[in-house]
């Protein structure tokens, strides 16, 4: 019954009313928020130079972002909302609740990039995350032929386990299924959101688990603990771009364009790395913080568009289903 | 022969000593304040209060370390004598053998049973279909099947009418002199205790005194009774 | 039962109206706003066939472990009974994912368990897979099942055993004369109460059950919403799953008798010489000490691995337990008012007991999305977040207070009714006098449970987060997805004590007073 972060954001609240200073409006998921996420200091570094209060209203992960928005038709008071991803998309832009952002930006995602609405803020690999110690399979076949122990994340209430089941899909097309019965028997539990997943995994209770590549920058840095590294896969690696954008039915509208231009800025984007452990969408001109360079970098970036991820995602999800349930 | 010797029973601050013998087919009277230990010595005798020190032997063999079935012992409690949800007949069944099952033979004893307290047909009812009266009546009926020497009863009749408790008491005496029962019976009523045990003993003061006979000890009773009984002996 | 009018009944319909009202008006209005219900999908079927039969395999073999463990604790007294007996409510008010922790530290593939098999060269334990969602379900809800057959087994007559012993009936006949008539009337309550709380299951199924086989209808509910938008197929969902429970409740109560309630177990047990025997008082201690060790070892794991960063955990978790404080605090009023409202009219109308039990079938998506569109129109939701979590706590924790409430209510009002009535004693007079001082410590114990559990959060506060407003568990879950797994560790400790907390001095307070 935990992590029911959808309906989180219905009840999310918003800070006190400010003075004078005009209100931006930002609805993003519960963990951008958190203390330990990004929220605060963006907040301080962007209220320095706007003139205006910006307040965040949290709301569980990006699916429940959207179903948020949805409910509130039209009348939503947010003005911008941060925190949908390419899975989202198609049903996003189907709401028609969003603005064009009418920015060219020069972005540093290893994909290109031209979407009209959404603007990326961060990105970053799916990849399964293991002790460093461990020789890992370079792709799903080995890791099926493996006797290794993994957990993963369920696609239907999780943004990773969705990630992986279109890793398997944009990887293998029509043999997704085959592969998905060989890692069977691979599979300890599907748990419903990635905080589940992980704890298991630092428990010891599998030798990987899916996480992103950039997971092992938190334990090296923060922990100064060397000892985790992600598995690199030979076929690519499916990548979550992570998206912004402005309400049609902004009050604010000047402000939230303000507030996307700002978002691509070093202010915003050097604050990335170390609270969200994500790459920028566009690298701060100091660089990466020391540490983001022992991460792995996957030859291939796999990325469904919103189109086909969207064509695709209820096949897929049955066909992991009928794998996994025999 | 029923012999408390040196009986000593501590519970918490509480404590009992008991020092008297009983010769079979006696009738005791226990009577004292509320609280004095009356039911405490019954349930040690019956087995369900261990003794502190001291032995209680019958005809010379030591009980007090046989479980309560083993002893020659049956008991009857103010209330709770019979089991709600089984019929009467099932009820006096489990006075002959602990099962719910009785041969043909012991049907018969079951029904001879309930004609001697008059109950005679009624072996199909259970217990909620009965008055008081004939409950109490059912629970001697099985005791009458236990065929146990010695009979405990605490206090069995007090929620009877005087009539009824009267008849009780004259029925207890009938089936107790025919089979020759030694009875221990913890009362309240003076006049209980006069119409029903020749012998009556006082439990106050953490102690059961030795028996003596009943018109004696109410006619001209120690302090300790007289406080309780609360009427001052005529003069 | 009271033949006399003396306590007045409106607050129990009151009472009763808004439950009905709580628990199907935000259902219809997510059914409204969807523009009536869609049917469920062939995979909703499979979720709610998963849902029953591990529900109702939980519940049953909850309640057949509890009847040897609750006859073991009836006749026995031991040092440290009454203690045991406290900590054994511990798995049920624990947070669920500092439980799933709790159990995969004892019970996973790197467990305690598993290591001590290995050192012996024994197979390893496997805890994944539908015994798995068994096994953490009897953790939750097995001491639950056992207090409720421990009170069957308390209001049992002492007198009872006196006489089959007296009548030298072994242990056989004891069960078939005097324990299993009881049970009769005790298991099947038992059985409905946990059936609807493992029907609710989600996130321990899931994460147990080791894959989509494990999908139970709560997570069907779940992503109708978040998918395919479909409000109307999560609401009948969310309907089908209320109406599973109230069919379980009633059943349980028409072929049950009364039910008891949790109360109690404090007391000294009657002397049972059937069950004087050497070996079976030594297989009443090893099961006893099995239980004990399968209940505590988690709770120990949690305490061993939260202690280290307990003192250093930062202040917005010190803040939020706070504010978790506070919620429970008024949740346990609102639920403890509804609850005392609701038991009085149900001495007569034994319907609203029946009603009380929905609360366990709330689903917290459904419900949260239904007040949000039942509020947006009016007032900004945002602002309401913390009072509507007070409500669903509450709402939720009702069904347990009123379990413990009812039968005490009924006790004395059939022992102490007429006296009362006879003497006059109405309205204010009668609760001070008559009830209050003797339902004070099944209130004690109602308060505290109900204090904890909402604590704990029963699943929905997560639901009502606010960044500012963030209350304990969710910034456990919080800790844990920013990878600070450590301090997680040390708030999910905090947590447990904060529940215990206050579960001691409302149960204490309750029984103090009493005394």
């Amino acid at each position: 019954m935990k992590h029911l972060a959808l309906a989180t954001g219905l009840f999310a609240a918003s800070t006190a009313m400010a003075a004078d200073r005009p209100i931006l409006t930002v609805y993003t998921y519960d963990s951008f928020v958190s203390d330990w996420g990004p929220g605060p200091a963006v907040e301080a570094a962007f209220e320095q130079t706007c003139g205006c209060d910006l307040q965040f209203v949290g709301a569980g992960d990006g699916a429940a972002l959207l179903a948020r928005l949805r409910l509130e038709a039209g009348r939503s008071p947010a003005d911008v909302v941060l925190g949908l991803d390419t899975n989202l998309m198609a049903a996003a832009t189907e709401t028609g609740l969003f603005a064009p952002h009418g920015l060219q930006p020069d972005l540093s995602l290893p994909i290109a990039w031209d979407d009209a609405v959404f603007l990326p803020f961060d990105w970053g690999y799916f990849a399964f995350v293991k002790n460093a110690d461990l020789p890992a399979p370079s792709n799903f076949r080995d890791l099926a032929e493996s006797d290794l122990k993994i957990i993963i994340q369920d696609p239907r209430s999780s943004t990773p386990g969705l990630g992986l089941v279109m890793w398997v899909k944009a990887a293998y097309g029509d043999q997704a299924g085959e592969i998905w019965q060989a890692l069977a028997d691979n599979i300890v539990s599907v748990t419903p959101g990635w905080s589940e997943a992980y704890g298991l995994f630092l428990e010891g209770e599998a030798d990987m688990v899916l996480s992103y590549t950039t997971s092992p920058a938190y334990h090296l840095i923060a922990e100064s603990d060397a000892s985790k590294a992600a598995a690199a896969f030979d076929e690519g690696h499916y990548m979550q771009v992570e998206v912004a954008a402005k309400l049609a039915g902004s009050d604010q509208p000047e402000l939230a364009d303000q507030f996307m231009r700002f978002m691509l800025t070093d202010a915003f984007q050097s604050i990335i790395p170390t609270t969200n452990w994500m790459y920028p969408a566009k690298t701060p001109s100091t660089g990466l913080p020391a540490g983001f360079e022992t991460l792995i970098t996957p030859a291939k970036s796999l990325l469904l568009s919103p189109q086909q991820a969207g064509a695709l995602r209820d096949a897929a999800i049955s066909e992991w289903r009928n794998a996994l349930a025999r | 022969m029923l012999q408390l010797d040196q009986v000593r029973i501590t519970l918490g601050d509480f404590t009992l000593s008991a020092n008297f013998t009983l010769q079979s087919g006696e009738k005791l009277a226990l009577i004292g304040p509320s609280g004095a230990g009356k039911s405490t010595l019954l349930a040690a005798i019956a087995g369900f209060q261990p003794l502190t020190s001291g032995r209680i032997l019958w005809r010379d063999q030591p009980l007090h370390s046989q479980p309560p079935a083993a002893r020659p012992v049956s008991i009857l409690f103010q209330d709770n004598n019979l089991f709600g949800h089984l019929t009467l007949a099932q009820n006096l069944g489990l006075g002959l053998r602990p099962t719910l099952r009785h041969s043909a033979a012991e049907q018969q004893q079951i029904d001879a049973a309930l004609k001697r307290v008059g109950l005679a047909g009624m072996g199909a009812r259970r217990p909620a279909d009965l008055s008081g009266g004939q409950q109490s009546r059912a629970a001697l009926a099985r005791v009458l099947l236990q065929r146990r020497p010695v009979l405990l009863l605490d206090e069995p009749f007090a929620a009877l009418g005087p009539a009824l408790r009267a008849d009780m008491l004259d029925l207890v005496a009938e089936l107790t002199t025919e089979a020759a029962i030694t009875l221990i019976m913890v009362t309240h009523a003076p006049e209980d205790a006069r119409r029903l045990c020749p012998l009556c003993t006082l439990v106050a003061e953490g102690q059961a005194q030795p028996p003596v006979g009943t018109g004696a000890l109410i006619d001209t009773p120690p302090a300790a009774l007289r406080a309780y009984l609360g009427s001052p002996p005529a003069p | 039962m009271p033949t006399v009018r003396s306590l007045p009944e409106w607050p129990g319909w009151v009472a009763g109206l808004f439950l009905a009202v709580f628990l199907t008006l935000p259902m219809a209005a997510v059914l409204w706003h969807a523009g009536g219900g869609s049917a469920p999908q062939p995979a909703d079927w499979a979720a709610l066939r998963f849902t029953v039969l591990q529900a109702l395999i939980s519940a049953g073999v909850s309640v057949a472990l509890a009847i040897p463990v609750a006859r073991a604790l009836s006749r026995r007294q031991f040092r440290g009974r009454a203690l045991l007996l406290g900590l054994m409510g511990a798995p049920f008010i624990l947070p669920v994912i500092v439980a799933i922790l709790g159990l995969i530290a004892v019970f996973g593939r790197a467990g305690w368990l598993n290591q001590i098999l290995a050192t012996l060269s024994l197979p390893q334990l496997q805890i994944y897979g539908l015994h798995g969602v068994v096994l953490a379900h009897v953790f939750f809800n097995l001491p639950l099942a056992t207090r409720m057959i421990l009170q069957g087994w308390q209001a049992v007559p002492a007198e009872r055993f006196r006489l089959a012993a007296s009548l030298g009936m072994g242990r056989s006949m004891v069960f078939r004369i005097i324990e299993w008539p009881m049970l009769r009337g005790v298991a099947p309550g038992a059985f409905a109460v946990i059936f609807a709380i493992c029907l609710s299951s989600f996130a321990v199924a899931l994460v147990l059950g080791g894959g989509p086989r494990a999908t139970t209808l709560e997570l069907a509910i779940y992503q109708a919403f978040r998918f395919d938008f479909d409000l109307g197929r999560a609401a009948m969902l969310a309907g089908i799953q209320l109406a599973l429970v109230a069919l379980a409740t009633a059943l349980a109560l028409r072929f049950g008798g009364v039910v008891h309630g949790l109360a109690g177990g404090q007391g000294r047990p009657p002397l049972r010489p059937e069950a004087a025997q050497p070996l079976l008082r030594l297989w009443d201690g090893a099961l006893i000490g099995l239980v004990a060790a399968f209940l505590l070892a988690p709770l120990i794991a949690v305490v061993l691995r939260g202690a280290p960063a307990l003192l250093a955990l930062p202040w917005p978790v010190w803040k939020a337990a706070l504010v978790s404080l506070s919620v429970a605090l008024a949740a346990t009023g609102l639920c403890m008012g509804l609850a005392c409202a609701l038991a009085i009219t149900a001495l007569r109308r034994t319907g609203l007991e029946l009603l009380a039990i929905g609360g366990l079938a709330l689903s917290p998506l459904v419900v949260g999305t239904g007040v949000f569109l039942l509020v947006n129109p009016w007032a900004n939701p945002t602002a309401l977040a913390l009072p509507v979590t007070v409500v669903v706590n509450a709402v939720m924790a009702l069904p347990f207070a009123l379990r413990l409430i009812l039968p005490r209510l009924r006790q004395i009002e059939a022992s102490q009714g007429r006296l009362a009535d006879s003497l006059g004693l109405q309205g204010v007079a009668r609760l001070r006098w008559l009830l209050w001082p003797q339902l004070k410590p099944a209130l004690g114990f109602a308060a505290g449970l109900a204090a904890a559990l909402s604590m704990g959060d029963l699943g929905v506060i997560a639901l009502f987060s606010d960044p500012q407003h963030a209350t304990l568990p969710l910034q456990v879950l919080r800790l844990i997805g920013a990878y600070r797994t450590e301090a997680a560790a040390g708030a999910g400790l905090l947590l447990l004590m904060c529940s215990f907390g206050l579960f001691w001095l409302f149960d204490r307070g309750g029984r103090h007073a009493a005394a």
